[in-house]
C-alpha cells in the first residue's frame, strides 16, 4: 500500500510541474531525441560518421569521459568541508553531492559506451562473465572503480532519503564510514584515469607524471564551479536554503585549487619547452600550431584565458563574495577545464601520431550530437533526482503515517 | 716436422672446404630472365664464326647497352665464346646460365655472400617443407646494365581527412 | 552501465535475430573454446562468408609450432619506398580496399640524415619514380613485440602473443575501445571505421582465424606476419613481392636461419628500442 503510495506520488512529482519545470524537461527529451537518431546512425555506419581516424582515435566522447569523472570526483569532495566542520548539514550536502557525482558517472560511462565501436560485445567486459583483463588494463581498472564508485553513490542517498521518508534519522554509523570510503574512492577514479592515459609510452603528451595531479587540480574546479551553479538554481526553484556564505566557500577553495593546476601547468610548460625535446611536438602542436596545423590553439588559449580569469574572480574576496561575478568565474571555469581536459588533452596526445603524421580533428555534428544527448541525459536524471530527494529533504514527501494531514500538495512548493 | 705437416693438412681442408662448399652448393634458382626466343644461343651462334674482336655489335643484339664496366670487360669476357649457351668464369670453367649468381660472385664477392645466406636478393617460396626459390642475380639486375632501375610507386594511402565516401 | 550495454546489444536486432547472429553474439573468446566449438564457429563463418561473397572459404585454426619465434629484417639500404608491400598486404590479407581504406605497411619518407625524428617524416610522397634523390624510405608495420603494450591494455584479452611471437586479434571478441591503437608506438593497428569493403572477386579464400580471414566493422586489425602463411612454412606476402630484396625473415630460434645471419652479420637496429617493447622486427643496413 505505501509502496504504492510512493510510486503514485514519485510519478505525480515527475509529472507535475511549473511551466519552467516542463520546458526544461522537454527541452533535455528533445536535445536527447536528436541523439538517438544520430547514434542509430553511428551504430548502422560504424564510427566512421565521426571525425575519428587511425591517426587520432579518440576524441569528444573521450574527451567528455575524462572530464566528467573529474565532476564526479569533485563533487563528492564537496562533502569533506560539510564533513570537517559539523555533521549536521551534511546530509543535504552528501545527497546532493552524491547524487551530481551520480549523474556525472552515468554521463562517463556512456560516453565510454558511445566511442565504443561495438556496444553489442559489452559483456565481454563483465568480470566473471565476460573476461575482464584486470589488473592489466587500466581501462578495466576503470570499469571496476567506476561503477564500484556509482553504486557507493546511489546507495547512500537513497539509504539518506529511505530513512527520512520513514520519518528516522540516517545512522551515522551507516553513513560516514561510506562517505568516508567514498572520499579516496573519488581520489581513486580521477587518478585511475588519469593513469589510463598515463601509462602510455607511445603518447609522450600523457606520459608525464604530473598528469594525475593535474587532473585532481582541475577537477576540484570544475566539479565545485558546477556546484556553484546547481546550488543557486536549486535555491532559485526548489526553495532549496543554501547561504551564500557556503557558495563563497567553495568559491575560496575553487581560487586553491586553481592555483595549484596553474602551476602544475606551468611546470609542465616550462619542462617541455626548456627542454625542447622532439617530445615537445603536441604541446607546441597545442599552444602555438605544429607545421601549418592550429585548430586546437584559439580553444587553448581561451581556455587558459577562462582560468586565469575565474582564478583572479575567485581570489579577490570582492569579486567572489558578488554574486554576478562568481557566476561568471562558475561559468568560465565550466568551460575553461572543460577545454582543457577534453579536446585539450585528448586530441593533442594523437598528434603528431607515432609515426609523425598530424591529421587534425575536430568533432563533428554526429559527435557533437551525441555528446550533447548525452549531457542532456544525465541533466534529465539529475534533474528528476533532485524532483523527488529534495521533497524528501524538507518533510515535504513523507511516509504517510508521518504526512500531516493539511500539507498543500508539494508540487507547488516546488514553485521559486 | 711431423706436427708442420699436420698444420698444413689441417689449413690446407679448411681453406678448401668453405671453397669446395661454395663450388659445389646447388640452390634452387629461378630461371634465368631470358628476352624471349633468344635461348638456345647455339640456335643462331652454332653455324656463325667465332669473331674475338671487342667491337660494337652492329647487326645483332643492338639493344643491348653494356654499362657494367664497359670500358674493362665485353661480350666474351662473361658468354663462352665456343659454346654461347654456357658462361665462362675467369679461371676458364664453363658454367650454365643458371649457375650466373657464380660469376656475378666473382667480383662481388660480398654480396655473394649475402645472396647465399638469403639476406641480400630474394627467395620466395615455402622456406620450411615446401619449394624455395632463389631469385637469380639477374632476376633484379640487368647483367648488362646492372644498377636497378627507379619505379613508379604505387599510390600513396589516402588521406584520413578523405577516407569517408569523396 | 551494464545494463545499458546489455540494452544497447539486444537492440542491435540485425545480430540477435536469426540463430547464426545469436551464437555470433554468445561466441566465446578464442583461447576459451573447445575443438569442437572451434569446429562449429569455423563451420559458421565459412557459411557466413559462402553467403557473403559467393566462394568457399577455407579458415585455419593451424597453431603455433614449438620452437619456433620469427622475426622479421628490413633493409634500410635497399629499400625505394615503392609500396609494392602495401597492396601485396591489402591483396593477401584481405582488407577493406576503400571508405575506409586499411593497410597494416605504412612507408615513411624521411630525409637523410635524419631517421630518429619521425616528424620529417612524409607519409603521402607521390612522386613519378622512386628512390628520389636525398630521401630514405622506411616501411613500418606491426612489430611484433616480444612485450606488446598494446596487450598489455586491452580490457578484454581479444589481443595477445602467441607462442610463435606473433600478436593476434580475435575479431569476435574485440569491443572496439581502440585502447591498443592509443598505446602501440608504431602505428601498427587500424581500425575498420565501417563495414570492411572487399570485393568478392579479389577475396583471398585461404586464409587462418587469427589472421586474414574477412574482418567486421568496428573492430581492430594489424600485420600478423601473414600467420596463414608463415605457419606453413611460407613467406610473408610483403617478404615475395618486394623487387628490392628489402625484406628477410624466418625463424630467430633457428640459428641458420636468415633472421638469425642478419642479426648476427649486419647492423641491426629496432624502432623505438628505448620503449623496452623489444620488437622482433629488425632493421638494418646492409651497404
Amino acid at each position: 500500500m505505501e509502496a504504492w503510495r510512493f510510486f503514485k506520488k514519485t510519478v505525480s512529482m515527475v509529472f507535475i510541474g511549473t511551466k519552467g519545470y516542463y520546458l526544461w524537461c522537454a527541452f533535455l527529451l528533445t536535445v536527447i531525441g536528436i541523439a538517438i537518431t544520430f547514434y542509430i546512425q553511428q551504430l548502422d555506419a560504424g564510427l566512421i560518421v565521426t571525425q575519428m581516424r587511425d591517426q587520432v582515435s579518440w576524441g569528444l566522447y573521450i574527451g567528455n569521459f575524462t572530464y566528467l569523472v573529474g565532476v564526479a570526483a569533485a563533487a563528492v569532495l564537496l562533502v569533506i568541508p560539510a564533513y570537517i566542520y559539523h555533521f549536521d548539514p551534511i546530509k543535504e550536502i552528501v545527497v546532493l553531492g552524491e547524487l551530481l557525482a551520480a549523474s556525472a558517472i552515468i554521463m562517463a560511462l556512456m560516453f565510454v559506451l558511445a566511442d565504443l565501436g561495438r556496444p553489442d560485445r559489452f559483456w565481454h567486459i563483465i568480470p566473471f562473465i565476460g573476461s575482464l583483463s584486470f589488473p592489466n588494463s587500466l581501462l578495466a581498472w576503470d570499469v571496476i572503480v567506476l561503477n564500484g564508485y556509482l553504486v557507493l553513490n546511489t546507495i547512500v542517498p537513497i539509504y539518506i532519503l529511505v530513512k527520512i521518508y520513514f520519518g528516522a534519522e540516517p545512522s551515522k554509523k551507516f553513513v560516514i564510514p561510506l562517505v568516508l570510503l567514498s572520499i579516496p574512492w573519488a581520489v581513486g577514479i580521477h587518478t585511475v584515469t588519469a593513469f589510463l592515459y598515463n601509462g602510455l609510452a607511445a603518447r609522450p603528451f600523457w606520459n608525464a607524471s604530473i598528469l594525475a595531479p593535474r587532473f585532481l587540480a582541475s577537477a576540484f574546479c570544475s566539479g565545485p564551479a558546477m556546484a556553484i551553479i546547481i546550488f543557486q538554481i536549486l535555491r532559485k526553484t526548489a526553495g532549496m536554503k543554501i547561504r551564500n556564505e557556503a557558495l563563497f566557500k567553495i568559491s575560496e577553495l575553487i581560487a586553491y585549487s586553481m592555483f595549484i593546476n596553474l602551476f602544475l601547468l606551468g611546470a609542465e610548460l616550462f619542462k617541455e619547452y626548456y627542454t625542447g625535446t622532439i617530445h615537445l611536438a603536441p604541446m607546441e602542436y597545442l599552444y602555438q600550431g605544429l607545421h601549418g596545423h592550429h585548430s586546437l590553439v584559439p580553444w587553448i588559449w581561451s581556455a587558459l584565458f577562462m582560468n586565469v580569469t575565474a582564478f583572479v574572480i575567485f581570489l579577490i574576496p570582492k569579486t567572489r563574495e558578488n554574486l554576478l561575478t562568481l557566476n561568471i568565474g562558475s561559468f568560465f571555469i565550466i568551460v575553461g577545464v572543460w577545454i582543457e581536459k577534453g579536446l585539450g588533452l585528448i586530441v593533442p596526445g594523437f598528434i603528431p601520431d607515432p609515426l609523425g603524421e598530424i591529421y587534425e580533428y575536430m568533432p563533428n555534428i554526429n559527435e557533437i550530437a551525441i555528446s550533447l544527448g548525452i549531457w542532456a541525459f544525465g541533466l534529465l536524471i539529475f534533474t528528476l533526482f533532485m524532483r523527488i530527494a529534495i521533497p524528501i529533504q524538507r518533510g515535504d514527501f513523507i511516509h504517510s503515517r508521518y504526512a500531516k494531514p493539511t500539507a498543500r500538495p508539494q508540487y507547488e512548493r516546488i514553485e521559486p | 716436422m711431423k706436427r708442420v705437416l699436420f698444420f698444413i693438412s689441417v689449413i690446407s681442408i679448411a681453406l678448401w672446404l668453405p671453397a669446395s662448399a661454395a663450388q659445389h652448393d646447388e640452390y634452387p634458382v629461378a630461371s634465368p630472365p631470358f628476352s624471349e626466343g633468344i635461348f638456345p644461343c647455339s640456335s643462331c651462334h652454332a653455324g656463325l664464326e667465332l669473331n674475338t674482336k671487342k667491337r660494337e655489335l652492329k647487326d645483332e643484339h643492338t639493344s643491348i647497352r653494356l654499362h657494367h664496366a664497359e670500358k674493362e670487360r665485353w661480350c666474351l669476357d662473361c658468354h663462352n665464346g665456343p659454346d654461347r649457351d654456357k658462361l665462362k668464369l675467369a679461371d676458364g670453367e664453363i658454367i650454365d646460365f643458371t649457375e650466373s649468381y657464380r660469376l656475378c660472385g666473382q667480383c662481388h664477392g660480398n654480396i655473394y655472400r649475402d645472396w647465399r645466406a638469403g639476406i641480400h636478393g630474394k627467395r620466395v617460396g615455402f622456406f620450411k617443407g615446401g619449394k624455395r626459390t632463389y631469385f637469380l642475380c639477374v632476376n633484379c639486375h640487368n647483367p648488362h646494365d646492372p644498377k636497378f632501375k627507379p619505379l613508379k610507386p604505387e599510390p600513396p594511402p589516402i588521406r584520413p581527412e578523405r577516407q569517408y565516401g569523396k | 552501465m551494464m545494463s545499458m550495454g546489455a540494452l544497447a546489444g539486444l537492440s542491435l536486432g540485425s545480430l540477435s535475430c536469426t540463430r547464426a547472429g545469436m551464437e555470433e553474439f554468445l561466441q566465446k573468446h578464442f583461447r576459451e573454446m573447445s575443438e569442437d566449438e572451434k569446429k562449429a564457429v569455423i563451420r559458421r563463418l565459412e557459411a557466413k562468408y559462402l553467403k557473403k561473397y559467393g566462394k568457399k572459404v577455407r579458415i585455419s585454426t593451424q597453431q603455433a609450432e614449438a620452437g619456433v619465434l620469427w622475426g622479421y629484417g628490413l633493409d634500410l639500404s635497399r629499400c625505394i619506398g615503392c609500396r609494392r608491400c602495401v597492396y601485396a598486404c591489402v591483396n593477401e590479407n584481405n582488407q577493406s580496399r576503400v571508405n575506409p581504406q586499411l593497410q597494416w605497411i605504412r612507408v615513411i619518407r624521411l630525409k637523410k640524415g635524419s631517421l630518429i625524428n619521425l616528424e620529417n617524416a612524409e607519409h603521402y610522397y607521390n612522386p613519378e619514380t622512386v628512390p628520389e634523390p636525398g630521401f630514405m624510405y622506411m616501411p613500418v608495420q606491426c612489430q611484433q613485440c616480444e612485450n606488446p603494450p598494446c596487450v598489455r591494455v586491452c580490457p578484454v584479452k581479444a589481443t595477445w602473443k602467441e607462442p610463435d611471437g606473433i600478436v593476434v586479434v580475435d575479431y569476435n571478441w574485440c569491443i572496439g575501445c581502440r585502447y591498443c591503437m592509443a598505446a602501440c608506438p608504431y602505428k601498427g593497428r587500424v581500425f575498420n571505421w565501417a563495414e570492411p569493403n572487399l570485393p568478392a572477386a579479389e577475396l583471398n579464400t585461404e586464409v587462418h582465424y587469427l589472421g586474414n580471414r574477412p574482418r567486421m566493422k568496428n573492430v581492430v586489425e594489424k600485420c600478423t606476419f601473414c600467420i596463414q602463411r608463415v605457419r606453413q612454412g611460407r613467406y610473408p606476402a610483403c617478404v615475395e613481392i618486394c623487387p628490392t630484396g628489402t625484406r628477410k625473415f624466418g625463424n630467430l630460434l633457428d640459428p641458420n636461419s636468415e633472421i638469425r645471419y642478419l642479426i648476427e652479420n649486419k647492423r641491426v637496429f629496432r624502432l623505438k628500442e628505448d620503449f623496452n617493447t623489444d620488437p622482433k622486427f629488425y632493421y638494418f643496413f646492409s651497404a
